[in-house]
């Protein structure tokens, strides 16, 4: 279960981040009609209920779903009930943290930079891969470990949208709440939670090290 | 071969109209007092930001023209940037930062290629390739930006104030590798400051930008000379005078420089027979005079004629051009700051004879 829970973080983070990473510099870098709607899209599951969430997931990936429909007899993807969902459920819920993160790396990015790589020569994409990316990098990385340890502990999200199933989708969380649930089971959640605060250690521990060795480097 | 540069926009509460064209060779300075619209300028050659409406261009490159739709973004106009705060990459080593260019520029065509080791000894960066840029100084940070825009092979160079971060000393320890640089590497350069002892040292033309309109552009001694702007009521106005070293006079530790069709004796000058010199003569160290005076301390007494007289009513003082070879503009001249009654005495007026008398203490010899 510990690996489960590890397994559909890192999935999650992996999709997420990349993602967020487009997002950020779309954000920050880019005019464009929309871009505020983009925004507060990005932002709603800061907002909204978690369990909101999870359901809006649901509507859209559930089997009969538009998404969820469209995956299923195209590439015969199901999310729903699934850890490949459950990683989904915790990629939505903690993206606005991670675009964020990445966002802010990205204003701290001093234009000036940029606008001297032009002058070498350096087309958009070049620029971005060779100045932005390895600038931003303490903090997308940042930003990636905290999405991996936030999606450690993700719940409402994740049991509305793909249940409870041992072995399948019940991570860590999610076995502490069923745990309890059971009558005796307090010995087991305490157990359990000590796993879960050691991770969360863990991780809190790797975001800051390789960040500060960053940004060492970097000078600052 | 000609740098040409036109271009009009508004700016809330500022406007720009300059034009001006210069030849694609040495160092151009486009010198003013700040806010003057130097660094706009600098900027849309270098397709940083784009005005209402321009045309760029150098030779038969066009790097912009509005009417014919023509903008070329800067990462294809090969113009190789110095920023006043140098810009380096924090990520990348020094060899990292110079090589950026270097990877990125096209085949150089006519032009002869910039080597690496080349730049690397010219600006004498050698021990610094392994460093980060954030261990090192303002003016080594200076150098390495000097170096990587000089590698990415350009057209043309646009420095925006390179020294203006930078103290004295600084500013000593890198003025040689300016100089150096334009002869080394065989690229027009386009500098701004607000400088005039930069733009005396370095600058082969130069471009007078004040609010947002240029008031002189063509040869830097041409430009200087004139009584009629700004420059010239400057306290520190000077003409400049291009010689060669003429003779040495040892025993009595004297040099004769060549310059402008006349003769200059300076304090003894340790540089060879025959090295090409620049003279600047300051307007207030110049003395006029109708005859020779006799048993005077002074060495150059050169005859000219008065091409111009110009009023500085703000000082009560005249500014005076003395051409020193009559009948041939543009040969060289002398700016002298006179009291409107020296003129009246004297009797000068536009086509007088006139004898200069200058200290050869009072001439800086520069390069």
């Amino acid at each position: 279960m510990i690996r489960l829970t590890l397994l559909v973080a890192a999935r999650a983070v992996l999709c997420g981040l990349p993602l967020a990473v487009l997002t950020a510099w779309a954000l920050a870098r880019l005019h464009f009609p929309g871009r505020a709607l983009l925004n507060t899209l990005v932002h709603l599951p800061l907002v909204l209920p978690p369990v909101v969430t999870g359901w809006l997931l649901l509507l859209l990936f559930g089997l009969h779903g538009p998404l969820g429909a469209l995956l299923h007899q195209w590439f015969n993807v199901r999310l729903v009930f699934t850890s490949e969902g459950a990683s989904l459920a915790c990629a939505v819920m903690t993206f606005p943290l991670m675009v964020r993160a990445v966002r802010q790396a990205l204003e701290a990015i001093d234009p000036g930079l940029e606008a001297a790589a032009r002058g070498l020569g350096a087309g958009r994409l070049d620029r971005f891969v060779t100045i932005t990316l390895p600038l931003a990098a303490p903090g997308i990385l940042a930003g990636g470990v905290m999405g991996f340890v936030m999606c450690l502990g993700e719940f409402g999200a994740v049991i509305t949208f793909v249940a409870n199933i041992p072995g399948e989708t019940q991570t860590l969380p999610l076995a502490i709440y069923a745990a309890l649930q059971a009558p005796g089971g307090e010995a087991r959640a305490a157990s359990l939670s000590l796993v879960s605060l050691t991770l969360a250690l863990i991780g809190l521990f790797l975001a800051d090290w390789p960040a500060r060795r960053l940004n060492r480097m970097l000078g600052r | 071969m000609t740098i040409s540069v036109r271009l009009r926009h508004r700016f809330p509460g500022f406007s720009l109209d300059a034009a001006f064209a210069v030849p694609s060779r040495g160092i151009t300075a486009l010198f003013g007092p700040s806010g003057a619209g130097k660094s706009s300028i600098l900027g849309a050659a270098a397709g940083l930001w784009r005005p209402d409406a321009c045309r760029i261009t150098i030779d038969e490159d066009v790097f912009a023209d509005t009417d014919a739709g023509v903008w070329l973004p800067p990462e294809r106009r090969r113009a190789g940037i110095v920023f006043q705060d140098a810009r380096l990459f924090p990520h990348l080593s020094v060899a990292g930062n110079l090589r950026y260019g270097l990877r990125r520029a096209p085949p150089n065509g006519a032009l002869a290629p910039i080597r690496f080791d080349d730049v690397v000894g010219l600006l004498g960066i050698g021990p610094l390739l392994s460093r980060r840029p954030h261990t090192l100084s303002g003016g080594e940070r200076q150098r390495v930006a000097i170096g990587r825009a000089l590698l990415s092979q350009p057209r043309l160079l646009l420095m925006d104030e390179p020294l203006a971060g930078l103290d004295t000393a600084l500013k000593a320890e890198i003025l040689p590798y300016l100089a150096a640089l334009g002869a080394a590497a065989g690229r027009p350069v386009l500098y701004v400051t607000h400088a005039l002892d930069e733009v005396m040292r370095l600058a082969d033309q130069l471009v007078l930008v004040e609010a947002g309109r240029v008031l002189a552009a063509g040869a830097l001694s041409a430009v200087a000379e004139r009584a009629d702007l700004p420059l010239a009521r400057r306290d520190d106005a000077a003409a400049l005078l291009e010689g060669r070293v003429a003779e040495h006079d040892r025993p009595r530790e004297l040099t004769r420089i060549a310059a402008g069709g006349a003769g200059f004796w300076v304090p003894l000058v340790d540089a060879a027979e025959g090295t090409a010199l620049r003279l600047r003569i300051p307007a207030r160290e110049v003395i006029l005079a109708g005859r020779a005076p006799e048993a005077i301390s002074v060495h150059n007494i050169v005859a000219g004629t008065v091409r111009q007289i110009v009023r500085d009513p703000a000082r009560r003082t005249v500014i005076v051009t003395v051409a020193l070879t009559a009948g041939d503009p543009g040969e060289g001249a002398l700016l002298a700051r006179v009291t409107p009654d020296a003129v009246a005495r004297l009797g000068l007026v536009a086509g007088a004879p006139v004898l200069a008398l200058v200290k050869s203490t009072a001439i800086e010899v520069l390069r």
